[in-house]
């Protein structure tokens, strides 16, 4: 189990570098130029290069990009070219609202979804089935603004009941955090409730076929018992790849819900970055991405050897 | 070993069946699946239910269970008396209380029976605790008790156990002692024994005997062997289409089968008697093998290294229309060899001589000429065709990858159909549309189309019923006289290896331990492991097809 984790980690060294390579190339090859929008439209061509040269950008590519990565193994992320503050700084200040959102979000998914599933694998081919998997077709459908604006009309403009916009982190308090946090991450969790609960609904559809189960309702199991005990740690493995690959999708992917209730995340720090071609906040992002998407797949995989003990690492 | 022969009159009736009908969905138009059966069991009586597949075994004992899939079947019809009461008019929530207290199940397939992430001691106790208010420690010693009844080894790792780490007997024996421990009036097993080897299956059956014994349990067992039954059973019932065709004492339905169609069972069940030797005609062997060997190695970097010891030192010739049988228990190896030889796994030891070329160690692509003379017969014809495609695109595929224009490979496909007496028009259908046995010929006319020199037959006849069996070795028969192919015939099943093997290869452990013609090696086995394996053929002492025991 240790060399296991041990060697998964290793093995993100190599997908690291080879990120890194690729954003350090493809953010210098598309047009745009960092110094050009910080000088703003009036400025000469001297002060343009004075820019570029203060910014390092005239240096070779192979300098600045060992420059980078010497800097990332000394913790130094480079500094904004556009606000001159430490990456490190900016990107941690922002890290915070998304995660909790990101938290949030798969918990309020996890705890809708799976009852679903497991309710239409149960009801296979009744109404209630039908019912379910028409609303998963609606969460995949609708777009994630629409749902985050309907829902920003009737609980904050109609009713009142929340305020619209902002974000209060979780150290100020559970309830100022929910009440700014839950619109947004009902927002985002529309989608994933719709995807963990059909692919619940289609595990357990497998797992409710297996001899096993026959042979707990020739043992008297009853209906709730044969579900939630006898099939759904059966039916774990393929819902727990989904909830990761959602949850790391969930952590790069919140721009627009971010955008929509005015929370300062990731998703808008990488917006502002990019419009700005703010090489170092960018290049920062996606290793941190990159990073993440790493760890939460080998916790996934850990996860397994709890639900299914064939397997061992 | 003799037939049971105890008088039950005088015992309570533990089961009685009255005209059961079930039918197909809610308004079918289909026939029953069961058209009004009757029977009973008394107390301690054994009454086995025989008949081929389809018949309505299976759907009988689920039927008393209660267990019909929701929705599919439903029963229509008749009654389900256990100890007096109906079954059939209780509710849902009544029968859960009976199953495990009253009347308990044990399934086919044990690898699959039990729940593979739950610990089996959780499993036998969830029985106490969905039906009885014992202490914490009062379940325990009553689960670790019935598992000592069921004689397992060692039986307080084995609680702590999860099913993938046991054997097959043993979770068996889990599910026995899980059926067993409330001590129900009624037992139904199903074919308990068909997916353990033989000789697990013995011990299996003189368990089922014993508790049977112990507890005065009346049991209904399901099974489509005949070797079986002559073990088991007090009475027999042989069904088909959903009909009782006949009931009587174990001994009048051997001896003196009334129906033509117990009389066609019986005379299908392979004989243990080899056949007439064949003279070998001393040809040149189309493949040899010199001490092939296939050894697993797995680890590595950071990790333990192992090895496992598939098969090894394997030797043998193999003449033109001549049988190899290759013998042996699950994990001997059997299959492993047949793999080397197809070269679908590349042996780690040893020579593969076909036709005198050495291809145990040919590319991919120095393999591909040879392929075509080498084909094989898989187990399961229900996975073994594509689903997707017709029987002409799986028929062609072969040739059309050799370079045969379609029209005469397809000419050819229609030749071998009727060698196989499937209509011309299969061609046309898809897998689903026959019936197990029809699949398996359509998967050895499959083999066949490239017209190789040696057929490999792994467990090609274990998966369908015996009179399907017998068409099925029948046609290979005819198959190798008219071709002159030979084969390999990869069994379990010592009675099939004495009717169609020249020769016989027996594997144990990765290794051979006896081999030489047929007849001497089934008749006066050398090795120990060889006589251990035929002692464990049920029913090895009664000629079914000559209605009598057997004389040694």
């Amino acid at each position: 189990m240790l060399t296991y984790i041990l060697k998964r980690i290793l093995s993100v060294i190599p997908v690291l570098f080879l990120v890194s390579v690729f954003v350090f190339l493809m953010l210098r090859l598309t047009p745009g130029d960092p110094a050009a929008i910080l000088a703003g439209d009036n400025a000469t061509p001297e002060t343009l290069e004075r820019i570029r040269d203060a910014m390092g950008l005239n240096e070779p590519l192979l300098t600045q990009y060992v420059k980078w990565i010497g800097g990332i193994l000394h913790g130094d992320f480079g500094t904004s070219l556009i606000s001159s503050v430490p990456v490190l700084d900016l990107v941690s200040q922002r890290v915070g609202p998304s995660i909790s959102l990101a938290v949030l979000t798969i918990i309020i998914a996890i705890c809708v979804a799976i009852p679903m599933g497991v309710i239409a694998a149960w009801k296979h081919r009744t109404w209630v089935d039908y019912l379910v998997m028409s609303f998963s077709v609606l969460g995949f459908s609708v777009p994630v603004f629409l749902v985050g604006y309907v829902l920003l009309l009737i609980f904050s403009v109609k009713l009142g009941w929340l305020p619209p916009q902002g974000f209060k982190p979780l150290s100020a308090g559970i309830a100022p955090f929910m009440e700014r946090a839950i619109l947004p991450a009902l927002t985002l969790a529309s989608i994933y409730i719709a995807l963990i609960a059909r692919m619940t609904r289609a595990a357990m559809l497998d797992v409710l076929n297996e001899d096993y189960i026959r042979t707990a309702r020739a043992k008297g199991v009853g209906d709730r018992r044969l579900l939630f005990v006898h099939a759904l740690k059966n039916a774990a493995v393929p819902i727990a790849t989904i909830v990761g690959a959602g949850f790391a999708l969930l952590i790069s992917g919140v721009v627009v819900t971010e955008t929509i209730f005015n929370i300062p995340g990731i998703g808008r720090l990488t917006v502002d970055a990019v419009l700005a071609r703010d090489y170092p906040v960018i290049q920062a992002l996606i290793l941190l991405t990159a990073t993440l998407y790493v760890a939460v797949n080998l916790l996934i995989d850990l996860s397994y050897s709890l639900f299914d003990p064939r397997i061992r690492y | 070993m003799e037939l049971r022969n105890k008088d039950f009159s005088a015992e309570p009736i533990v089961l009685e069946i009255k005209d059961l009908v079930v039918e197909v969905g809610s308004k079918s138009v289909l026939p029953p699946i069961l058209k009004g059966i009757s029977f009973d069991i008394r107390h301690g009586e054994t009454v086995c239910l025989v008949g081929e597949s389809g018949s309505g075994k299976s759907v009988t004992s689920l039927a008393t269970m209660g267990l019909l899939p929701k929705d599919a079947l439903k029963v229509r019809g008749g009654e389900i008396r256990l100890k007096g009461e109906n079954l059939v008019t209780l509710s849902p929530g009544q029968m859960k209380q009976r199953r495990a207290r009253d009347l308990a199940m044990i399934f086919q397939e044990p690898m699959t029976a039990l729940n593979p992430v739950l610990k089996v001691g959780a499993q036998i106790m969830e029985v106490l605790d969905l039906h009885t208010r014992l202490s914490a420690s009062e379940k325990r010693a009553k689960v670790i008790d019935i598992m000592e009844q069921v004689h397992l080894p060692d039986v307080e790792r084995i609680f702590e156990s999860y099913p993938h780490q046991l054997s097959g007997g043993q979770r068996q024996r889990i599910m026995i002692a899980m059926a067993l421990i409330l001590e129900p009036a009624l037992l139904i097993a199903d074919e308990p024994t068909t997916a353990l080897d033989v000789t697990t299956q013995k011990q299996i059956l003189s368990l089922i005997a014993e508790l049977q014994e112990k507890h005065g349990t009346a049991v209904l067992f399901i099974t489509h062997d005949m070797g079986v039954v002559a073990e088991i059973a007090d009475r027999v019932c042989v069904m088909r289409h959903g009909e009782i065709l006949e009931t009587g004492t174990i001994r009048q339905v051997l001896e003196e089968p009334r129906h033509d169609y117990t009389k066609k069972l019986l005379s299908a069940v392979p004989s243990l008697i080899p056949r007439e030797p064949r003279p070998d005609a001393g040809a040149t062997p189309v493949l040899v093998t010199k001490d092939l060997g296939k050894t697993y190695r797995s680890g590595g970097f950071l990790a333990k290294k192992s090895e496992v010891r598939a098969s090894y030192g394997v030797n043998f010739d193999l003449s033109p229309g001549r049988t190899l049988g290759i013998v042996g228990e699950s994990g001997s190896g059997k299959t492993t060899v047949a793999r080397s030889i197809m070269r679908l796994i590349e042996p780690t030891e040893g020579q593969i001589l076909l036709e005198g070329d050495d291809i145990a160690h040919l590319s991919t692509s120095a393999m591909k000429p040879k392929r075509k003379k080498l084909q094989v017969v898989f187990q399961d014809p229900f996975r073994s065709l594509n689903p997707r495609w017709t029987i002409a695109r799986s028929l062609t595929e072969g040739p059309l990858n050799y370079g045969v224009p379609y029209a005469e490979a397809i000419a050819e496909a229609k030749r071998l159909l009727q060698i196989v007496s499937l209509p011309e028009d299969a061609l046309k259908r898809y897998p689903h549309q026959f019936s197990g046995g029809q699949r398996q010929r359509i998967a050895i006319a499959r083999a066949v189309m490239l017209r190789p020199d040696v057929l490999v037959a792994d467990e090609a006849v274990s998966a369908l019923d015996v009179s399907v069996q017998a068409q099925v070795l029948d046609l290979l028969d005819e198959l190798q006289r008219q071709t002159g192919i030979a084969i390999i015939f990869i069994t379990h099943d010592l009675r099939v290896a004495a009717q169609i093997c020249d020769e016989v290869l027996v594997m144990k452990r990765g290794e051979v331990v006896e081999q030489g013609p047929a007849g001497q090696v089934l008749h006066a086995p050398q090795h120990e492991y060889t006589r251990a394996l035929i002692n464990a053929a049920p029913g090895r002492f009664w000629d079914f097809a000559a209605h009598k025991p057997l004389v040694a």
